[in-house]
């Protein structure tokens, strides 16, 4: 019996003192990951899910275009075109794609990449559309933004 | 007599730690920039009409219409489960079967849509192409699908870069993604 008694003695506590450390040090992770985003989204983005997917190089040089139908019914139905926190039109794009690369270093401005993140209800018109004026404009490393089809959180 | 010391209070510390771990949390959008990867063809140039003229035999059709359904060598399919391992045989042909691709080089997968073809069935459909690729380039380098797409992202790395030039030796990654028709918009 005496042997138990004495186990039961034990002060059975988790160390707490060091908890304070732990969640700084989380905290600091995410304080460096985050990324505030400086545009809303107003065009739906319901990304499709593919399998082949590769992960871009350099962020840098990435660019965004969110094609979709507007989250707000006051822009109608039909799909619109986002480049930063405008809609533009088709016409618009060479343009911005030449504002885009001259945020760039003259010898990368070649491999600026498009990322083209396309709601999956969106029809082919309007992206072919896009991607004939981005050919105009020589801004031709394209990515399709898809999800992975092996990760099942998410949409 | 001991002075009294001046001490800040730090029992509450960890609570504003967790509150601003809980902020930043919520706030977090770890952005992972991934997809399908497509390089587009030059600008056409209007001055200059060239007709290429290409044998049949190297092209793999592949026609998709505005209600997403599927045409493959002008057979219409359901189920496409099976694309992707006739992409694989039409590509690593080599003039093996005489109405098949004469060489890797010439091979040629022609992917043409409609302007009502969705998004979705869009990229279900490039992914299957671009998936047999990258699966005869992981095999001509030795190493596993994902390793290889891994090894195309990090060009920077000399070994990375080795294993991509081995896998893409001879096999040019020819995807024809034509001006779409203009049946449904």
């Amino acid at each position: 019996m005496s042997k138990f008694k004495k186990k039961a003695e034990v002060k059975q506590e988790i160390p707490t003192s060091s908890m304070p450390d732990v969640v700084f040090m989380l905290l600091f992770f995410f304080m460096v990951t985050t990324q505030l985003r400086k545009t809303s989204i107003e065009v739906k983005q319901q990304i499709p899910r593919a399998g082949q997917l590769r992960k871009l190089e350099r962020k840098t040089l990435v660019t965004n275009l969110y094609i979709g139908e507007p989250t707000k019914a006051v822009y109608g139905k039909e799909p619109k075109i986002q480049a930063n926190d405008v809609f533009i039109d088709t016409n618009d794009i060479i343009r911005w794609v030449n504002e885009e690369k001259s945020k760039l270093a003259e010898f990368e401005r070649d491999q600026l990449t498009i990322s083209l993140k396309v709601d999956k209800d969106t029809k082919r018109g309007i992206i072919a559309d896009v991607e004939t004026e981005l050919r105009k404009g020589n801004a031709r490393k394209i990515l399709y933004t898809a999800l992975d089809n092996a990760d099942p959180k998410k949409n | 007599m001991a002075r009294a010391t001046p001490e800040i209070p730090n029992a509450s510390m960890a609570d504003i730690a967790f509150l601003l771990l809980t902020f930043f949390l919520v706030t977090t959008t770890i952005n992972n920039d991934r997809g399908l990867s497509i390089g587009l063809p030059p600008p056409p140039d209007p001055n200059q009409d060239v007709e290429v003229k290409m044998q049949e035999k190297n092209i793999f059709k592949i026609q998709v219409n505005s209600t997403d359904a599927l045409l493959i060598e002008g057979e219409p399919m359901e189920d496409v489960s099976g694309l992707k391992d006739m992409i694989k045989k039409f590509v690593t042909n080599k003039g093996i079967d005489p109405a098949s691709s004469e060489s890797p080089e010439k091979a040629i997968v022609s992917f043409k849509t409609d302007r009502g073809t969705s998004h979705k069935r869009f990229v279900e459909i490039l992914d299957i192409v671009q998936g047999a690729y990258y699966d005869i380039y992981a095999e001509q380098a030795g190493v596993s699908n994902k390793e290889f797409r891994e090894a195309a992202s990090a060009l920077a790395d000399p070994e990375k870069k080795a294993i991509y030039e081995r896998g893409k030796k001879d096999i040019p990654m020819n995807i024809s993604i034509a001006e779409p028709t203009k049946v449904g918009n």
